[in-house]
């Protein structure tokens, strides 16, 4: 079993107004096969959170530490951290003009399992993967990204964690600009997954309508850079007939 | 405006000789010779007493030298700009790739230009006969400096394809005036490379003599150090239902580099029913070089398919090695897609793999990427 731990978090933010703490002191440890969903409002920094769990030069950890396992992640480059088993499924996946999902595809999961895919399996594997999230054959030979809807870009993340087999997901608001047949797929992907891998996933989200198709075994309320609450299902049901509210004026 | 007063063309050449005294003096107020660092070409724009003809090897038969007035040399063509006069007005000798008409040739036709002395006036026609196919390759040695002109005769129902490559040191000056003539319902297809040279300047232009011809022309260049390059195209619609497409990428690795691309089409009265587009890309990999880009579209017809164009000039996005990172992918090997990527659409025109291969290995060298090799996945465990 893998565990990631998440204590007493700070990150900031060098902006032109000057340095902006974003993450005030964040507490959550997940472990294997655990479904985690942070929700919070506009604004709360649970994005942030997502970046610097993966890494992102523009956050500065200013203290606070993340392991995996008793490893070191903030000490890890970007790249280290996929490798050691961490991924983050984006919000806005960019654009790389000239490079096909095939061809990234395989040099990442080269990367991550530390030798090239046998070109034989990998080929049915990606289909398979592709199959079960119903997207058309051709998207392999499309660029990165390039001119891909919304629907698409969030299934080819979900492709991408289906196939680098990580041992923590986080996904950042995977469900926004998804229509409910999008939704579902996506989800089911996500259930598929943490069936077949027993990995841990952070699911970051601002609406309770994913938790209808995947069901969290904790929620964590996020509000101004930190965890206010973290309960079971059932706070999320309170989040759902509430609203934050309640939890952003108790943090002011 | 009416169109029947057409209105100055502000872009076609004003002059065409072979004298180089015809055009006037080159200065930076001239928008011809705008950016040109006209000091680094000093003393090139007009003719050196000990310049030579430019040297060549070639294993194809279908390659000679011939003297310049061979009746098989294009009888009325002449240069638009100073630097080609110069060279033309010198010239005794030409180097002739003839295909005959109705001829098919397989594999490349490769010259290798070789500098006989420190500069070399060189003139190239390749005239490809009706309904013939061939593909030819010029290496320019960039050790030296040449002026030469290379016009290219695409006969009727044609398909022919030109590369200029480009690729030795960051040396020599580099003039050049590309031609290019299509033919009825010919296919022409040219491809410029240039990554070595100290200033580089291809003036590369095309015309239609009949309907219905295609012209594609692609670029790929990369400057660092203190190199200079300009690319300056004319495309001239004067035929109806012809395409023109072109494509010019170029990568600005650092150094006080500065890359110029004019890109000009002209779509005149009676080139009705034609498309055209074109497009500049340049990519900023640090933060001294600078990169021009002026495309220009005149139209005196509406009655076409399409016109368009497009010109940006990026840095390198952070975003994109962020997120081939986060999927494990090494800093080293995730730049190097990203500039394989940008270059991907023009060096993926290059149907010889050999060639293809050779060229991407010079950037990525030239870019500090060597070693990493040719297969996609990359070399992952170093």
């Amino acid at each position: 079993m893998s565990v990631l731990k998440i204590t007493d978090l700070h990150a900031s933010i060098d902006t032109e107004a000057g340095t902006i703490e974003i993450l005030r002191g964040v507490n959550l440890s997940i472990e294997s096969g655990q479904i985690h969903a942070v929700m919070g409002p506009n604004g709360s920094g649970k994005s942030t959170l997502a970046y610097v769990i993966a890494g992102h030069p523009k956050y500065t950890v200013t203290s606070g530490s993340i392991t995996l396992d008793g490893e070191d992640v903030l000490a890890m480059t970007v790249d280290e951290r996929a490798r050691a088993g961490l991924f983050l499924a984006m919000q806005y996946p960019v654009e790389i003009p000239g490079v096909s999902v095939s061809n990234f595809l395989r040099t990442s999961a080269t990367a991550v399992r530390g030798e090239a895919p046998k070109l034989r399996t990998w080929i049915g594997e990606v289909k398979q993967a592709m199959k079960d999230l119903q997207m058309d054959p051709t998207f392999a030979e499309r660029n990165v990204n390039e001119g891909f809807s919304g629907g698409e870009k969030k299934r080819h993340e979900i492709l991408q964690m289906a196939l680098l087999k990580p041992k923590f997901a986080v996904l950042d608001e995977t469900d926004s600009g998804l229509d409910v047949d999008a939704l579902k797929v996506v989800s089911e992907g996500v259930n598929a997954f943490r069936e077949t891998s027993d990995a841990g996933t952070l699911l970051i989200t601002h609406y309770t309508r994913i938790l209808k198709y995947i069901k969290p075994d904790f929620v964590h309320v996020f509000v101004d850079g930190r965890i206010v609450e973290s309960g079971g299902p059932e706070l999320a049901n309170v989040l759902e007939a509430d609203g934050y509210e309640r939890f952003t004026n108790a943090s002011v | 405006m009416s169109l029947a007063e057409a209105p100055p063309r502000d872009h076609a050449p004003a002059v065409r000789s072979l004298d180089f005294l015809d055009f006037l003096e080159p200065s930076n107020r001239e928008e011809e010779w705008k950016f040109t660092p006209l000091e680094r070409v000093n003393g090139l724009l007009e003719p050196v007493d000990t310049a030579v003809g430019i040297g060549w090897g070639s294993s194809s038969p279908y390659v000679t030298e011939v003297a310049i007035d061979d009746a098989r040399l294009h009888a009325s063509w002449t240069p638009t700009d100073r630097a080609g006069a110069v060279a033309r007005g010198a010239a005794t000798r030409a180097i002739l790739i003839d295909i005959p008409k109705e001829t098919v040739v397989d594999g490349s036709v490769i010259v290798d230009l070789k500098a006989l002395g420190d500069v070399n006036y060189a003139h190239i026609e390749v005239v490809v006969g009706d309904f013939s196919s061939a593909t030819v390759v010029i290496r320019h040695d960039v050790a030296a400096d040449v002026l030469g002109n290379l016009v290219v005769q695409a006969g009727a129902e044609s398909d022919v394809k030109v590369l200029s490559v480009m690729d030795g040191e960051a040396t020599g000056r580099q003039m050049w005036q590309w031609h290019t003539i299509v033919g009825r319902n010919a296919t022409s297809f040219g491809l410029s490379i240039a990554l070595g040279g100290e200033v580089v300047r291809m003036v590369p232009s095309v015309e239609y003599s009949a309907p219905g011809g295609s012209a594609v022309m692609l670029g790929a260049f990369l400057a660092d150090g203190s190199q200079y390059q300009e690319h300056r195209l004319f495309v001239d619609h004067a035929q109806p239902n012809c395409s023109s497409y072109v494509a010019y990428k170029g990568a600005l690795a650092g150094g006080t580099a500065h890359t110029v691309w004019v890109g000009d089409v002209l779509v005149r009265r009676a080139a009705t029913g034609i498309e055209t587009y074109e497009v500049n890309r340049n990519l900023l990999l640090a933060d001294g070089p600078r990169a021009d880009s002026v495309p220009n579209l005149e139209l005196e017809t509406g009655d076409i398919v399409a016109a368009g164009h497009a010109s940006a000039t990026g840095r390198f996005d952070d975003e994109q090695l962020f997120y081939l990172q986060s999927r494990g992918i090494p800093e080293r090997v995730a730049r190097q897609l990203v500039v394989r990527g940008f270059f991907a659409d023009v060096l993926s025109k290059i149907s010889d793999a050999g060639l293809r291969s050779e060229i991407l290995g010079r950037i990525e060298q030239r870019l500090g990427m060597e070693s990493v090799g040719a297969v996609d996945e990359g070399d992952l465990n170093g």
